[in-house]
C-alpha cells in the first residue's frame, strides 16, 4: 500500500515539476523543451514500477520495468539474432527494394501523362487497403526465411512511396519548368537539376511513412510462420509460454529500432533538403 | 473521362498480369494433376520436369494453360477463381452461416467501428489537452511523435493473452487494439488542425473579448475540421488492420483475420485471397465513407475547395 501511495506522490511531484517548468521565465528553451517529456517519462516508469510492486501484480499480466531491464540485459545475444533477422534482413531490405522500385516507377508515371492518370488512383487506393493481410500469401510463395518478410515490406511501403514521389515531382512550378526550357535544358537535365531537388522534401515524407510500414510488415509477417529467430516469432512464442518480460525486451527493441531507423532518414534529410524553409529556421 | 479510360486501362493491364502470372506459378501442380488423369505430359518423368523450370514446362506443356486457371488448391488463384468465391461466400452464403464472409466480415468490422470510436474519441480529447495545456503539450506531444515511428503493432498479441488472463475476450481486445492503433494519428492530426487558426484570426476573437471556451467552439474546433478528416481516414484503415492482426494470435474462429489464418494453415488460397479482398472492399467502403461525410460536413461549413 505504502508503494501505491509513494506512486501517486511521485507521479504528482513530476506532473507539479513540469508545471513549474511549463509556466516558467524559461518555458521555451531547448532544454525545458527536451526535459520536460524526459521528466514525464521517468515519472510513468517510476510509478508503473511502484504499482506493479505495490499491488503484487503478476508477471503474466505486467512486469516491472526493473524486471524488463533486467530480462533485456540477460538476452542481449537472443534481442541481436532477432534484431539482425527481422530489422537488417527482413525490413532493411524489403525497404531498399520497395522505395528503390517505387521511386524507378514514379519517374515512368511522371514521365507519361496516361499513367500517371491511370496508376495514381489505384496507388491512392491501394495505399489505404490492409497490405498486412497478403503475409500468409507472400509466405507460402516464399518461405520461412526473411525473403518473404522483405517481400511483405515490399509490397507495404511500394504504393505510399509511388504517391509521396509522384506528388513530389510535379512540385515544381511552371515558372522554373520554363527556365529551364529557355536553358534548353534536356529532360534528364531539367529531372536532375530541378525537379528531382524539389521533390526531396515529398520523397523523404514518403521515406519516413515507410519506416514504420516497413517495420509494422516484418514484424506481423512473423506471426504466418517463422524460423526460430525473429522478433515477430519471439513476441508470439513469448506470448505463448506467459513470459511477459522477454515480450516487452522484444518490444523495447523495436521501439529503439523504429526511432533509430526514423531518425536517421529524418537526419539524412536534413542533410538534404537544407534549403527547405521547414529545415531553415532553427 | 480520360481519367476513367486510363484507370480501366491499368486494371486491365493488372488483370492481365495477373492471368499470365498465374501461367507459371500454377503449371506445375496443374500438370501432376492433368497427368493423374492421363493426360500426355511433355516431358513424362517427373524428374526431368522437376529441372526444367517453369517457363520451359509451360512452352513444352502449352496445352495445360487453361488448366492453370481452374486448380483446386493453386499457389495463385485466378482472378474469376476469387471473383466466384467471393461471389459465393457473400450473396450465396446464408449471413448466419459460418462460411459466409459477410458474418467474418461483420466480426471485424464491429471491433473495428468499436475501436476507432474509442480511440478517435480519446485521441480528439487529448489533442484538446494538449492544445490548451502547455504542461501537456511539452511533456505528452514528443510521445505521441515518437509514437508514431514506432511499430506499436507488436503488441497486439500480448494484449490479447494478457486481457485473455483476466477474463477479458471477445470483442473487447480487438477493439483495443484498434483503438490504440487509430489514437495516436488522430492526435497528432488534431492538435495540427486545433492549432491552425493563425495569429490574426485568434487576435480577432480577442478583440470581441471572446472567453478559451467561445474561442474553441467557434474558431479552433471548426478549423479543424478538414485535418481531423485527414486523420480519421488513416486512423479507420489502422484500425482495420488492427482488429485483423488482433484475430491472428489466438487461433480466433471468427473474423477476416482468422479466415486469413485458416487459410494460410491448410493451404486454401482461394479462401485467402478471397479474405483478403474482402478486407480490401471493406477498407475501401470506410475510407470511401468518411470522404463523402468530410465532403458534405466541409461544403456546410464552406469549406469545400
Amino acid at each position: 500500500m505504502i508503494l501505491v501511495i509513494a506512486a501517486i506522490v511521485v507521479w504528482v511531484f513530476g506532473w507539479w515539476l513540469n508545471s513549474r517548468l511549463a509556466s516558467g521565465p524559461q518555458a521555451d528553451s531547448q532544454l525545458v523543451r527536451f526535459l520536460a517529456p524526459l521528466i514525464f517519462g521517468l515519472t510513468i516508469i517510476a510509478a508503473w514500477e511502484l504499482v506493479v510492486r505495490g499491488l503484487d501484480v503478476p508477471l503474466v499480466i505486467l512486469p516491472a520495468p526493473s524486471a524488463i531491464a533486467l530480462r533485456f540485459g540477460d538476452s542481449l545475444p537472443i534481442l541481436w539474432a532477432d534484431f539482425v533477422q527481422t530489422i537488417l534482413k527482413g525490413a532493411l531490405s524489403g525497404y531498399v527494394i520497395g522505395c528503390g522500385a517505387a521511386f524507378l516507377m514514379a519517374i515512368a508515371v511522371d514521365r507519361w501523362d496516361f499513367l500517371r492518370l491511370g496508376l495514381l488512383p489505384v496507388g491512392n487506393f491501394v495505399a489505404a487497403l490492409p497490405i498486412v493481410g497478403t503475409a500468409p500469401i507472400l509466405v507460402m510463395w516464399f518461405g520461412f526465411d526473411w525473403h518473404s518478410k522483405s517481400a511483405v515490406v515490399v509490397v507495404m511501403v511500394f504504393f505510399p512511396m509511388l504517391v509521396n514521389t509522384v506528388a513530389g515531382l510535379r512540385e515544381a512550378t511552371a515558372m522554373q519548368r520554363d527556365l529551364m526550357e529557355t536553358y534548353a535544358a534536356t529532360y534528364w537535365q531539367s529531372f536532375l537539376k530541378l525537379r528531382l531537388p524539389a521533390a526531396m522534401p515529398f520523397i523523404f515524407n514518403g521515406l519516413k511513412i515507410s519506416t514504420t510500414l516497413a517495420l509494422i510488415g516484418a514484424i506481423v509477417a512473423e506471426f504466418f510462420g517463422s524460423p526460430i529467430v525473429g522478433m515477430g516469432f519471439r513476441i508470439s512464442t513469448s506470448v505463448g509460454q506467459l513470459s511477459l518480460d522477454m515480450v516487452w525486451a522484444e518490444i523495447v527493441v523495436a521501439a529503439l529500432a523504429g526511432t533509430a531507423f526514423y531518425g536517421l532518414v529524418a537526419g539524412i534529410e536534413k542533410a538534404v533538403t537544407f534549403w527547405h524553409p521547414s529545415q531553415r529556421e532553427q | 473521362m480520360k481519367q476513367v479510360l486510363a484507370v480501366l486501362t491499368v486494371v486491365a493491364v493488372i488483370v492481365l498480369f495477373w492471368y499470365g502470372s498465374c501461367i507459371p506459378m500454377n503449371i506445375k501442380g496443374a500438370l501432376t494433376e492433368l497427368e493423374r488423369d492421363g493426360a500426355e505430359v511433355q516431358p513424362p518423368k517427373a524428374s526431368a520436369r522437376r529441372d526444367l523450370g517453369e517457363f520451359g514446362l509451360v512452352l513444352n506443356n502449352a496445352f495445360a494453360i487453361p488448366a492453370t486457371w481452374d486448380q483446386k488448391k493453386p499457389r495463385l488463384p485466378s482472378p474469376h477463381q476469387v471473383t466466384i468465391e467471393l461471389w459465393e461466400t457473400t450473396i450465396q452464403k446464408k449471413i448466419t452461416s459460418k462460411r459466409s464472409l459477410i458474418y467474418h466480415g461483420w466480426v471485424t468490422l464491429s471491433a473495428t467501428m468499436l475501436g476507432f470510436v474509442i480511440g478517435t474519441g480519446l485521441g480528439v480529447l487529448l489533442a484538446v489537452g494538449i492544445v490548451h495545456s502547455r504542461v501537456m503539450d511539452l511533456s505528452v506531444m514528443p510521445w505521441a511523435i515518437v509514437s508514431q515511428t514506432i511499430p506499436i503493432i507488436a503488441l497486439a498479441p500480448m494484449i490479447i493473452v494478457v486481457l485473455y488472463s483476466v477474463g477479458v475476450q471477445g470483442i473487447i481486445p480487438k477493439a483495443i487494439i484498434s483503438a490504440y492503433l487509430s489514437f495516436f494519428p488522430v492526435v497528432v492530426g488534431m492538435v495540427k488542425g486545433l492549432r491552425s487558426p493563425d495569429a490574426m484570426q485568434l487576435d480577432l476573437l480577442r478583440t470581441y473579448n471572446a472567453s478559451r471556451s467561445q474561442g474553441f467552439w467557434k474558431l479552433r474546433l471548426p478549423a479543424s475540421m478538414p485535418y481531423l478528416f485527414a486523420s480519421l481516414k488513416i486512423g479507420i484503415a489502422a484500425s482495420l488492420v488492427g482488429a485483423i492482426v488482433g484475430e491472428l494470435p489466438t487461433g480466433a474462429v471468427a473474423g477476416l483475420g482468422a479466415r486469413l489464418l485458416a487459410g494460410s494453415y491448410y493451404g486454401q488460397t482461394v479462401q485467402i485471397w478471397s479474405a483478403l479482398f474482402a478486407a480490401a472492399i471493406l477498407a475501401a467502403c470506410l475510407v470511401g465513407l468518411l470522404g463523402l461525410i468530410e465532403k458534405s460536413v466541409l461544403r456546410r461549413m464552406g469549406m469545400a475547395q
